[in-house]
């Protein structure tokens, strides 16, 4: 089993989302987990995942699967596909705005597959 | 401790307040107490940029007083209270408020006031003058009642008060007493040019007009009467007449006036009581009155030095050259501009095609310059000026100064060649030394430190780009660069990266950043490197290591929009379409429920499509004989096109037939930026081909090709390269030069920003691309031509791609829509619904 990074301590289910191979190296998707749109994206080739969440506080839509990912001083991060603004993909903080955060999820992969922990 | 003196100032505006300022600077203030009155209900303000106010600053933006200035300073200072008497006997300042105050010195800055010419009925509710915050607030509440706005005076202030009623909405008027515009700076020819220019626009110019009364019916203006009996319509009027001295206090206390008003000074600011100084826009220097700020600010200089006892500084008259870009139309006139010297010569080149009017007065033997003007183009104003203030000797061409044409590189002077002393700012007086003295000792890098640092390009802006370009030119020297990485991830810039992924043929990201980069990327370097390996490779943008580089636009081939769905707009080559394809567009859009409109780019932009439509709308698209128009691409968008001679009555050459020839040939070109084009079929130019980044006009013989136009945020017209081109060599040119710039230009940089900053500016550009002075033409034009064999529409591959349709759904892990987007209807069509009114609907995230 494969562990990215974070997971909480307080995970209580596993929910299937995908293939690994469903995400395009460095890039998103989104999943319908529990009725809540969460962004997963695969860091590199290999099988580091982030998620987060789809909102984008700043333009107000559920988009943020669809940013480009990357690295700021080496934090990894994805930038906004609006307007731009980059969020630390392990905490969710916006790193233009300290003010606004949004939310994470934990994200694992088992076999070849995606899970998204719910709590 | 000295008891210190009384210093009162008399109105606080630009030059009143600079004064202040200058004491402070010079320890003046511990030797005097600092008075100052202030009429306006503000401190100082930026007057030269007083337009800006209609344009969103705010009054505190054009304060010109740092807070807490005059209190950190122990300056007192009365604000909204107006000196009403100078007593010389007893030596006392009289306010309007009843402030009694004694005073050892005084100097006066009472600046002008608006002259308003004695018409009849002048007094009436809706006429306004142009001078301060309070009069543009009241010109503004007014007008939100009116439709026509008329300027009286067509110098240089009405011209910029038609401008600020024209955004208004007015439609707007000019009416100049006398036979041309600005008659003060320019010539009949120039004034003439700029009339043109203006009417363009969409003022109506009049001149040669002498109002004589002003009509009001229920207490508002209706319209205007002139000497001759014509009459205008008009709804709101402001005057701008001339300015007029405020002498009044100095002539109340026997001060020596003007004959035409004004308060006499002599060298040292002096008035004819010597406990009396008068500076700036009152102040009447042999016989003449200076309305711009610089001399005004020179005058507070010499005041200050001679209040802290320094003797040597003198104001000996001033420079009343000027540069400006009024209704976007640049004018500039400097030195003798008239000839008025004996002797002189002048050359002048009048293009009517281009709008452009240039003089230059030269001495009798033609080796100096002494003025001259510039209407339409006023780039070469900076290097101009430089020539005539430092007397230096022209090249044995001076008509060469006029000919490149728009560069402000007039062939003979680099900036190396000006003295140390040369004036580069004269708002602020800072010459070429302390302009390098401060880049070395700040170790400044960019051109807006050094004007923070140097204040020179504080005031009108004007000498900028030559600031820009000493500031180059030092750095060069120090053998430093402008820093112009792309991002923290590549140490190179846009064209050095391009060079390297040409030349050692890198076909993915990673090995780029692997080769020659840090980190992991970002979403500055992966769409630029994708479109570099774009108009190198050509593979398709979605193929697996390019699609994590592409912006959501690429990625999706659809332009996001601000609730998260698409937009679909498919190419029209040159705007030409057949009622067919127009009915099947309207088919598409009916069955998937997307808003319609016509772009402003001659085509037919669908609004409003989720991803997971995108594959099915573009399915039904490409069976119609649609492709990619490639409208979410930093590519060739359109070609545009006039109807031209198949149909047009005057149209000499087939525009449509070459518009949809050039957009097929360079569809899907990837680039720095996204890049227009446009095509007309005779000079008048319904195509607006000079906005466009190459644009062609159709001659008699072929066609006229013009170079790095813009519409935009910053207009700017194409450069003509070559006439009379025929339809291979027109080819042969774009060939060359588009890969030239996808080659040189720096991410983002449309084709108009990298022209200006290309060192020899068409004349370069015309080397490289007819005569090949690079040796490259060979090469561009192989690039393109396998750019132009390797074609494929993006969409067709797309749709025929399993593995890349998989990629079109909004969930990974569900057939589901987004279900939080929302419309409401409007106008017969949906649009998406405002946060207010999603909450009434209960959708919000
Ligand atoms: C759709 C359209 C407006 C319309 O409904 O008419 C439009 C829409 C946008 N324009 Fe435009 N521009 C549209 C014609 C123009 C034109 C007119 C033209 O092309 O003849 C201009 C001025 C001409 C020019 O570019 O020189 C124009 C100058 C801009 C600019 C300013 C560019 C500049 O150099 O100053 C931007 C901003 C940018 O690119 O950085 C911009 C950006 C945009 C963006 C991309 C803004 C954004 O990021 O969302 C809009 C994308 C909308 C979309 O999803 O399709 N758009 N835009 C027009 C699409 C034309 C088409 O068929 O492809
Ligand atoms: C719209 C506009 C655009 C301009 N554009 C340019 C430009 O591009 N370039 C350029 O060089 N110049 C330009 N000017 C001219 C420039 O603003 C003036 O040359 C400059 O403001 C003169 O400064 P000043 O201090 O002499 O007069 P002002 O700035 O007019 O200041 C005089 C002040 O004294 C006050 N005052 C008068 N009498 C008394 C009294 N008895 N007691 C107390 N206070 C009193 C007045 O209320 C006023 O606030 C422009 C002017 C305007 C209106
Ligand atoms: S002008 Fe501005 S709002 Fe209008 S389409 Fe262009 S970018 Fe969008
Ligand atoms: S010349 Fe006006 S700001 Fe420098």
């Amino acid at each position: 089993m494969v562990q990215a990074s974070p997971v909480r301590d307080s995970v209580t289910q596993w929910v299937d989302v995908c293939a690994l191979s469903d995400i395009v190296p460095n890039t998103g998707v989104c999943a319908m987990v529990k009725e809540e749109q969460v962004a997963i994206f695969r860091v590199g080739n290999e099988a580091e995942l982030y998620a987060i969440s789809n909102y984008d506080p700043f333009s107000k839509a559920f988009v943020m699967s669809r940013g480009i990912v990357g690295d700021r001083n080496g934090i990894k991060k994805v930038a906004a596909p609006i307007y731009k603004q980059n969020f630390n993909l392990a905490t969710g903080e916006c790193l233009d705005d300290e003010t606004v955060k949004i939310a994470t999820y934990s994200v694992r992969v088992t076999g070849d597959r995606v899970e998204v922990g719910i709590n | 401790m000295k008891a210190k003196k009384n210093l009162v100032v008399i109105g606080n505006g630009m030059v009143g307040h600079k004064f202040l300022e200058l004491m402070v600077g010079k320890d003046g203030s511990d030797n005097w107490n600092l008075i100052a009155f202030c009429e306006e209900p503000r401190v100082a303000y930026d007057r030269v940029n007083l337009s800006s106010y209609f344009t969103g600053k705010t009054a505190g933006d054009l304060s010109l007083v740092e807070p807490g200035f005059y209190q950190e300073n122990g300056i007192k200072i009365y604000i909204g209270d107006k000196a009403v008497a100078i007593n010389r006997e007893e030596k006392t300042v009289t306010s309007e408020n009843g402030v009694e105050i004694p005073y050892d010195k005084i100097v006066l800055a009472t600046g002008s006031y608006p002259f308003v010419p004695p018409i009849k009925g002048r007094e009436a509710p809706g006429a306004f003058v142009y001078r301060t915050i309070e009069d543009l607030e009241d010109i503004g509440a007014w007008a939100k009642n009116c439709k026509v706005g008329t300027v009286i005076g067509g110098g240089l202030l009405g011209l910029e008060a038609a401008n600020a009623l024209q955004n208004m909405g007015l439609k707007t008027h000019v009416v100049e007493f006398a036979p041309r515009l600005m008659p003060v700076q320019v010539d009949d020819v120039g004034g003439n040019i700029l009339r043109e220019k203006i009417e363009e626009l969409g003022v109506s110019v009049h001149v040669s007009k002498n109002t004589t009364e002003i009509v009001s019916e229920n207490g508002k203006i209706v319209k205007m009467v002139f000497a001759d009996g014509e009459e205008l319509e008009t709804d709101e009027i402001v005057f701008s007449a001339g300015i007029r001295p405020r002498d009044e206090l100095a002539r109340a206390c026997g001060l020596e006036i003007g004959d035409r008003g004004g308060i006499v000074i002599d060298d040292y600011c002096q008035t004819s009581d010597p406990d009396i100084y008068a500076i700036g826009e009152c102040a009447l220097y042999q016989k003449r009155i200076y309305g711009l700020v610089a001399p005004g600010y020179h005058m507070a200089g010499v005041a200050a030095d001679a209040l802290n006892g320094l003797t040597s500084s003198t104001f000996a008259g001033a420079d009343m050259s000027t540069k400006l870009k009024l209704l976007g139309v640049d004018v500039a006139s400097f030195g003798d501009a008239f000839a008025r010297t004996s002797n002189s010569k002048t050359i002048s080149v009048v293009d009517s095609i281009q709008g452009t009017y240039k003089k230059l007065v030269l001495n009798q033997d033609g080796s100096r310059l002494l003025g001259g003007m510039l209407v339409g183009d006023a780039s070469a104003y900076g290097t101009l000026l430089q020539l005539v203030q430092n007397d230096i000797a022209l090249p044995p061409h001076p008509e060469d100064l006029l000919m490149p044409p728009r560069e402000g590189k007039p062939a003979a002077i680099g900036v190396e060649s000006l003295p140390d002393s040369a004036q580069i700012c004269s708002c602020n007086n800072v010459s070429k030394g302390d302009i390098i003295a401060a880049i070395h000792e700040n170790q400044l890098t960019d051109p807006v430190s050094v004007k923070k640092c140097t204040t020179a390009g504080t005031g009108c802006g004007g000498c900028m780009p030559l600031v820009t370009t000493i500031l180059k030119s030092e750095m060069k020297k120090a053998g430093k660069e402008v820093n112009n990485h792309l991002c923290e991830h590549f140490s190179y810039s846009r064209q050095e990266l391009y060079h390297l992924v040409r030349f050692h043929k890198i076909k993915t990201f990673d090995e780029l950043i692997e080769r020659f980069g840090q980190g992991m990327g970002c979403e500055i370097c992966k769409p630029a490197v994708a479109s570099m390996f774009a108009s190198t490779w050509n593979e398709h943008i979605m193929d697996v290591p390019h699609a994590g580089l592409q912006d959501t636009n690429d990625y999706f081939l659809a332009n996001i929009q601000k609730d998260g769905t698409y937009s679909v707009i498919p190419r029209v080559p040159g705007g030409e379409i057949t009622p067919d394809k127009l009915i099947v567009l309207g088919e598409i859009a009916k069955d998937f429920g997307l808003y319609t409109k016509i772009t402003g780019a001659q085509r037919i932009d669908m609004f409003g499509a989720r991803v997971d439509q995108l594959p099915l709308i573009w399915q039904r698209l490409v069976d119609a004989g649609f492709e990619s128009g490639h409208a979410y691409g930093k590519a060739l968008r359109t070609v545009k096109s006039c109807v031209g001679s198949t149909w047009c009555r005057y149209g000499v050459q087939d525009s449509v037939g070459l518009a949809i020839e050039l957009e097929l040939r360079y569809r899907g070109i990837r680039s720095p930026h996204k890049l227009k084009s446009a095509v007309s079929g005779c000079s008048r130019e319904c195509a607006e081909a000079q906005g466009k980044d190459f644009g062609i006009i159709a001659s008699e013989k072929g066609w006229n090709l013009f170079l790095c136009g813009n519409g935009g945020m910053k207009p700017q017209h194409g450069v003509l390269l070559a006439t009379d081109l025929d339809k291979e060599t027109l080819i042969k040119y774009l060939d060359r030069f588009l890969i030239f710039y996808i080659r040189t230009a720096d991410r983002l940089e449309r084709t108009a920003t990298w022209f200006n900053k290309l060192e020899g500016g068409i004349e370069y550009l015309k080397q490289v691309i007819i005569e090949d002075s690079l040796g490259i033409c060979d090469e561009l034009e192989a690039q393109m031509q396998h750019l132009v064999d390797t074609y494929n529409c993006e969409w067709k591959a797309a749709i025929e791609n399993p593995e890349k349709l998989k990629r079109f759904r909004h969930f990974v892990n569900s057939d589901r829509p987004d279900e939080t987007l929302s419309y409401v209807e409007e106008r017969g069509q949906k649009r998406p619904a405002t946060e207010e009114e999603k909450v009434l609907a209960g959708v919000s995230g």
